[in-house]
């Protein structure tokens, strides 16, 4: 039986107020399983960046639950969130969002900061989660000294180090070449491989089809249909991580 | 090193030129307010100078009298009155007044005459640095300080000069004896005092009172009050005290100082506002990365804060390299600027403070932060 590591029900969002209110999300259900990759995609507009907002903890739904590995948004305030974030979940970007003024290493240490890690293991780790992703000699370049490939792979880096149960991936190809692009969904769908993940990847690049377990096609606010995915492999999902061997070589 | 601290550092140096703006800011406010406040400390250390150097246990002065440089008259019957009085020692007259001193070029320049009894325990002219007080008993001799050679078109010991045309030599020099009105202090014995200024011989402003070692000075207060008319009895804090408040807040030239003071205050902080808001607006997305991957609020209000800071530490370390400069080269004038350790610290508090002030919009932005705007921006 898999687990879930977030759990959405019958999510509605209004965003806006007053007469310009549109209401993004009109009642989805939607659970994201460990071990799998799922590809969320729909035309703009259709309501997938306000999902991963809401799945990631950003933004509380209007109507709806939204529990991440047992833990309830319902009433949540801004702090709570954040530490929901900080704790279970890791972000991958379209356009990075690195720290340009921080070298590779000290963008992926961030995210372990930030939770409080003391330095000399953070560093540890932040070495150890780049090496997986093929990075070792860039630790010290600064995201100008990257290509946008490699700039991704700090921002995955970034989105794993802190062991997130939920990696939610907002277009990561989008601003990168094929080759890259492949390079990147290889690596997410390693991720994915991991039992005790989820990887949530919201898209419009048919080219990382094959990449996916499952795929969730949205428009306007709701979900329209699922399917499953090529890659599609079904994986009992520990209740518990293992300490040992749970990452896997990207290269 | 800290990665908040690292964040802060390089959030704050990328952009060198709104660095440097940054910087100008505070030092320019800073040093003001150094400058303005260094002011104070120098006028309040000029304006009890006089009481300050003058040993005496109470001072007998004429009722009403707002502060030292204050022209009222004693007469010589309130000093015998005072004598009288069983417990005091001595009572030692002094003499103090304006007058006009003809300069070289044919012109006068006021100077403020202080007539003393240099044979008595009272006050006589300090830091001599050239000639002897002992010669100021001698025919026309006068003591002058250094800093007002240039104003008075006199190169030191020895030099001849008339004073509201009468002859006067100089016998010694003095350093750091300033007034903060800027007028020279001229001292001479308590007779020729009175024949520069213009008063009969039996006059004079003030009495240094010596209480003997067994009496109480309250006691011998209480008498010279019920004894001696129109006068009043003030230990020497009382008169520093009145001095003070009189010269600093009752002419509006401390308000001045303060009211400078507080505009270069709120000069830097705006400026330093301005900069560090306008370095958050550039940040933002950074910003909001951080609390969309679970930063708290504290952590990034750390990274602000360390921003200020640093700025605080480094644009202070400059004013006050500057503010040493200006003290250095202050020193020797009429106007010196005054700088003590006590200052110091309370300007690097106020740097601080100030920098903490600016950073208050720049939080209000970043508390405010939406962390979606990473899936817009």
């Amino acid at each position: 039986m898999t687990r879930s590591v977030i759990e959405a029900a019958d999510i509605v969002k209004f965003l806006g107020k007053g007469a310009g209110q549109v209401q993004a999300l009109k009642g989805v259900t939607l659970s994201l399983a460990c071990g799998q990759l799922t590809l969320l995609m729909g035309p703009s507009g259709s309501g997938k960046t306000t999902l991963l907002s809401v799945l990631g903890c950003m933004l509380t739904p209007t109507k709806g639950t939204v529990n991440v590995l047992g833990h309830s948004t319902v009433g949540a305030g801004a702090e709570d969130l954040a530490k929901l974030r900080r704790d279970h979940i890791g972000f991958v970007f379209q356009t990075y969002h690195l720290f340009p003024t921080l070298s590779a290493m000290d963008n992926v240490r961030l995210a372990l900061d930030v939770r409080g890690e003391p330095a000399e293991r953070a560093i540890a780790k932040a070495k150890e989660v780049l090496s997986t992703v093929g990075l070792s000699h860039k630790m010290n370049a600064f995201p100008h000294e990257l290509s946008g490939g490699e700039q991704q792979r700090v921002a995955i880096a970034r989105a794993i180090v802190g062991d997130a149960s939920a990696i939610l991936a907002d277009e990561p190809t989008g601003a990168l070449d094929s080759e890259n692009g492949h390079a990147i969904m290889t690596i997410l769908a390693q991720i994915a491989k991991d039992p005790s993940r989820a990887v949530l990847v919201v898209t419009h690049d048919p080219r990382i089809l094959p990449f996916a377990d499952r795929i969730i096609h949205m428009e306007d606010g709701r979900i329209q249909s699922e399917e499953r995915g090529a890659a599609h492999l079904e994986q009992d999902c520990q209740s518990s991580r293992s300490n040992d061997g749970k990452q896997v070589s990207f290269r | 090193m800290s990665l908040i601290f690292k964040l802060a550092s390089r959030n704050l140096f990328q952009d060198r030129l709104r660095f440097i703006a940054t910087l100008v800011g505070i030092v320019f406010s800073i040093v003001l307010v150094t400058i303005q406040l260094g002011l104070f400390l120098s006028f309040d250390r000029m304006v009890t100078t006089m009481i300050d150097h003058a040993p005496a246990d109470l001072w007998i002065v004429p009722f009403g009298t707002k502060c030292f440089e204050d022209p009222s008259m004693l007469d010589e019957h309130a000093r015998q009155q005072a004598l009288s009085i069983p417990g005091i020692a001595e009572a030692v007259p002094l003499m103090i007044g304006f007058t006009q001193w003809a300069v070289p070029d044919g012109g006068t320049t006021p100077v403020f005459i202080v007539g003393l009894d240099p044979s008595a325990a009272g006050l006589h002219p300090w830091n001599i640095i050239a000639g002897d007080l002992a010669d100021l008993s001698a025919s026309d001799a006068i003591a002058i300080d250094r800093a007002y050679f240039a104003r008075l078109g006199v190169t030191g010991v020895g030099d001849t000069v008339e004073i509201r045309a009468r002859k006067a030599k100089v016998v010694a020099v003095t350093d750091g004896i300033r007034s903060f009105t800027t007028t020279p202090y001229v001292f001479t014995t308590l007779a020729r005092a009175q024949s520069y200024i213009g008063t009969p011989t039996n006059r004079f402003s003030y009495l240094l009172v010596h209480v003997a070692a067994d009496a109480n000075i309250d006691d011998i207060r209480k008498q010279l009050l019920a004894r001696l008319a129109k006068v009043e009895v003030l230990t020497p804090a009382e008169f520093s005290s009145r001095s003070r408040t009189f010269w600093l807040f009752g002419t509006g030239a401390g308000a001045a100082l303060f009211a400078g003071a507080l505009l270069g205050a709120i000069v830097g902080t705006v400026i330093v506002a301005q900069t560090l808001y306008s370095s958050t607006k550039d940040h933002l997305n950074e910003f909001a990365t951080l609390r969309a991957i679970g930063s708290s609020n504290i952590y990034i209000l750390k990274v602000i804060i360390w921003q200020a800071l640093l700025s605080a530490v480094i644009g202070f370390s400059l004013a006050a390299g500057i503010g040493v400069i200006i003290v250095e080269m202050t020193a020797g004038t009429a106007l010196p600027i005054v700088m003590t350790p006590q200052l110091t610290m309370g300007l690097f508090l106020l740097t601080v403070l100030m920098s903490f002030a600016s950073a208050t919009a720049a939080i209000v932005q970043v508390m405010r932060i939406d962390p979606v705007r990473v899936f817009t921006q």
